[in-house]
């Protein structure tokens, strides 16, 4: 099977889905001319030309809607954000238009349209460059939320969310760009809403999602060196929430961490260890440790970026102390 | 323009008796607004507006019926009961719905006149806004866009001339709003007398010429006045207008003036007006009843249409 970049695998999800339906257009700044911020639309104005591939000015909440007009008379745009911490300014768009359109319709707007784009931290970016907005968009009724963290996920979950009838949020991670992974040939699909078990093991799970699962497969190869062995629940897609992956794990190993790159309060974490303690009540031998951001804004400084980010390490802390090793 | 009259001052009376919830906005003194822009339209043209959208919605051929019992909050409204007052839907008419954020879906009208350039159709978009829209900042990027790309948009500014209280000089630092389309470039901007229905489709005959003919974006201010309150929950004078005020507009009715010039040309008798509002009550007065009647949405549709079902 092909070894490719994640970069590589959204890009041939994209001229994929482009060329298999001439509804599907791709949007936003320097997606066009300069082949994408990260590269993500290399050649793609080249293949497809500028009606589908379009550069836009700098002005996300304006082309965010644009979007979402197009989705209303039946194109499939793919609105691509050159970090999501930029989308906050067209947050109205996906908020109050796209995931409501087809309710407060009664039934009639459907929104096939995708949001896509990096998200969470890369390295020194400080404050404002440097969020994970995984629980903010999982919050919102009539929005599917998707967060690859291989480059078989990436494509699989793009070309899904293209595919979908509703607005669905890709986040993908800067840091993950570079990253590489087997992606078969042919045509393919990540059902939304599916996660992943990613290793298998019996002593405890860690639950986690998007760039969050390399962190969570470096700290079981790291566990298994001490003889410990873990489920790795990549949830894939944050909403909706595959529930049945997180309770047959947990009742499994009846020990969870749960890992996530974003903040504590009202996280993607808060939400499975609610499903873990309605569901999972009498199967846990521990209370659930949750392993996440600090709760301050990005700091600049390498020292404190790195302690204020979740790693291999705490979670490797967390994943002992639930099994009262430490 | 008589039926939009007649039949929001049928929802007022609603409203007063509880059959109507929530935000309510009534477009009473606009009426040639709205007839004036649909009445120049083609079937496949789109519409899209904001929370003020009942006059639209029956100016462009909404079922009164549909529309009362979504105000209702019945099974049979045009939007199954879920959008209310501030979202009519009708997709079989393009009337992509009445919109509750300020300024937000002038660029989904964006959106929709790309769609239409990426498939080289040559309807157009007419957007509706209040004046108060001019000020946001998604109104200068849709603008922007609109003019960049050679968009088919026909944004219209339906100045009348408050945004909720606040006068339009105490918000806006521009005195003729259609001058906001001199700051981009292939944008015809122009103003016109809101009040006269004839004006109306003059200026908007010469804006689709611009707008389906060469694919330009046109920005309309259309100057009106609206008689009631913002919604349904403030005073229609005494607080941010006079009473005085009110009363020198209320000599500009559009209804008054359509019908003085059209019995002046010959084309129109009292008895003929009688005839009309005869007709138009017992359309009010079936709406209301078909409302009335209608279900409320039975609660197993509160999850319905969250998500569609289906993919490509």
């Amino acid at each position: 099977m092909p070894i490719i970049t994640y970069r590589e695998a959204l890009n041939q999800a994209l001229r994929e889905e482009m060329a298999r339906d001439d509804r599907v257009f791709l949007m936003g700044e320097e997606v066009a001319v300069y082949n994408g911020a990260y590269k993500v639309s290399k050649g793609l104005l080249e293949e497809f030309g500028e009606m589908r591939v379009v550069d836009t000015p700098i002005t996300e909440l304006g082309f965010a809607g644009v979007g979402v007009g197009a989705a209303m008379v039946g194109l499939r745009p793919v609105v691509e954000f050159m970090t999501w911490n930029f989308a906050l300014l067209a947050i109205d768009q996906v908020v109050n238009a796209a995931a409501k359109m087809l309710y407060m319709s009664g039934g009639q707007y459907p929104m096939p349209m995708v949001f896509r784009g990096p998200n969470g931290a890369a390295l020194q970016l400080s404050a404002q460059h440097s969020q994970a907005f995984e629980s903010w968009l999982a919050h919102i009724p009539g929005l599917k939320v998707v967060t690859p963290g291989t480059p078989y996920d990436a494509k699989g979950l793009l070309k899904a969310a293209i595919r979908d009838d509703n607005p669905v949020i890709v986040l993908e991670g800067e840091m993950l760009y570079n990253t590489k992974g087997e992606v078969p040939d042919e045509d393919y699909i990540v059902p939304i809403g599916v996660a992943d078990l990613k290793r298998e093991g019996d002593h405890c799970s860690i639950i986690t999602n998007g760039k969050m699962a390399l962190v969570a497969m470096q700290a079981a190869d790291q566990l298994a060196k001490d003889g410990i062995r873990v489920d790795v629940v990549d949830l894939r897609t944050v909403r909706p929430m595959d529930v049945d992956a997180i309770t047959t794990s947990v009742r499994k190993t009846n020990r969870a961490v749960v890992l996530e790159e974003g903040w504590e309060i009202a996280g993607i974490g808060a939400q499975v260890v609610d499903y873990v303690q309605r569901h999972c009540f009498d199967d846990l031998d521990a209370p659930v440790l949750r392993v996440h951001q600090a709760d301050v804004p990005m700091p600049y400084a390498k020292q404190l970026e790195k302690s204020a980010k979740p790693d291999v390490a705490k979670t490797i802390a967390a994943v002992r102390k639930v099994m009262y090793l430490d | 323009m008589i039926l939009q009259r007649r039949f929001e001052e049928k929802v007022g009376e609603a409203y007063a008796l509880g059959k109507i919830g929530g935000f309510c906005h009534l477009y009473i003194g606009q009426e040639a607004v709205s007839t004036g822009v649909l009445s120049m339209l083609r079937p496949d043209d789109y519409v899209i507006t904001t929370y003020r959208d009942h006059g639209q919605a029956l100016a462009r051929g909404m079922s009164p019926r549909a529309i009362m019992a979504e105000l209702f909050g019945r099974i049979d409204g045009c939007s199954r009961g879920k959008g209310g007052s501030m979202h009519l839907f009708d997709r079989n008419l393009n009337f992509l719905g009445g919109h509750g954020i300020v300024g937000g879906h002038v660029p989904v009208a964006a959106g929709v006149g790309f769609a239409i350039k990426y498939r080289g159709g040559d309807q157009v978009i007419a957007c509706f806004m209040g004046e108060s829209v001019v000020n946001t900042g998604a109104f200068h990027e849709a603008l922007n866009m609109a003019a960049l790309w050679k968009l088919p948009c026909v944004f219209i500014i339906e100045n009348n001339k408050y945004g909720m209280g606040t006068a339009v000089e105490r918000a806006a630092a521009i005195k003729e709003l259609d001058r906001r389309a001199d700051a981009y470039d292939g944008m015809m901007g122009e103003h016109v007398d809101g009040q006269d229905v004839f004006a109306v489709r003059e200026a908007v005959g010469r804006a689709l010429a611009h707008a389906r003919g060469e694919s330009r974006p046109v920005l309309l201010e259309v100057r009106t006045y609206r008689y009631m309150g913002h919604s349904m929950s403030d005073a229609v004078s005494g607080t941010y207008r006079s009473k005085a005020e009110l009363d020198e507009y209320l000599k500009r009715d559009p209804i008054a003036l359509l019908a003085a010039r059209m019995k002046e040309a010959g084309d129109l008798a009292d008895a003929d007006l009688d005839a009309m509002e005869q007709e138009i009550k017992v359309v009010c007065q079936d709406a209301w009843d078909f409302a009335d009647a209608s279900p409320e949405p039975p609660l197993d549709s509160l999850y319905e249409d969250v998500l569609a079902e289906t993919g490509t």
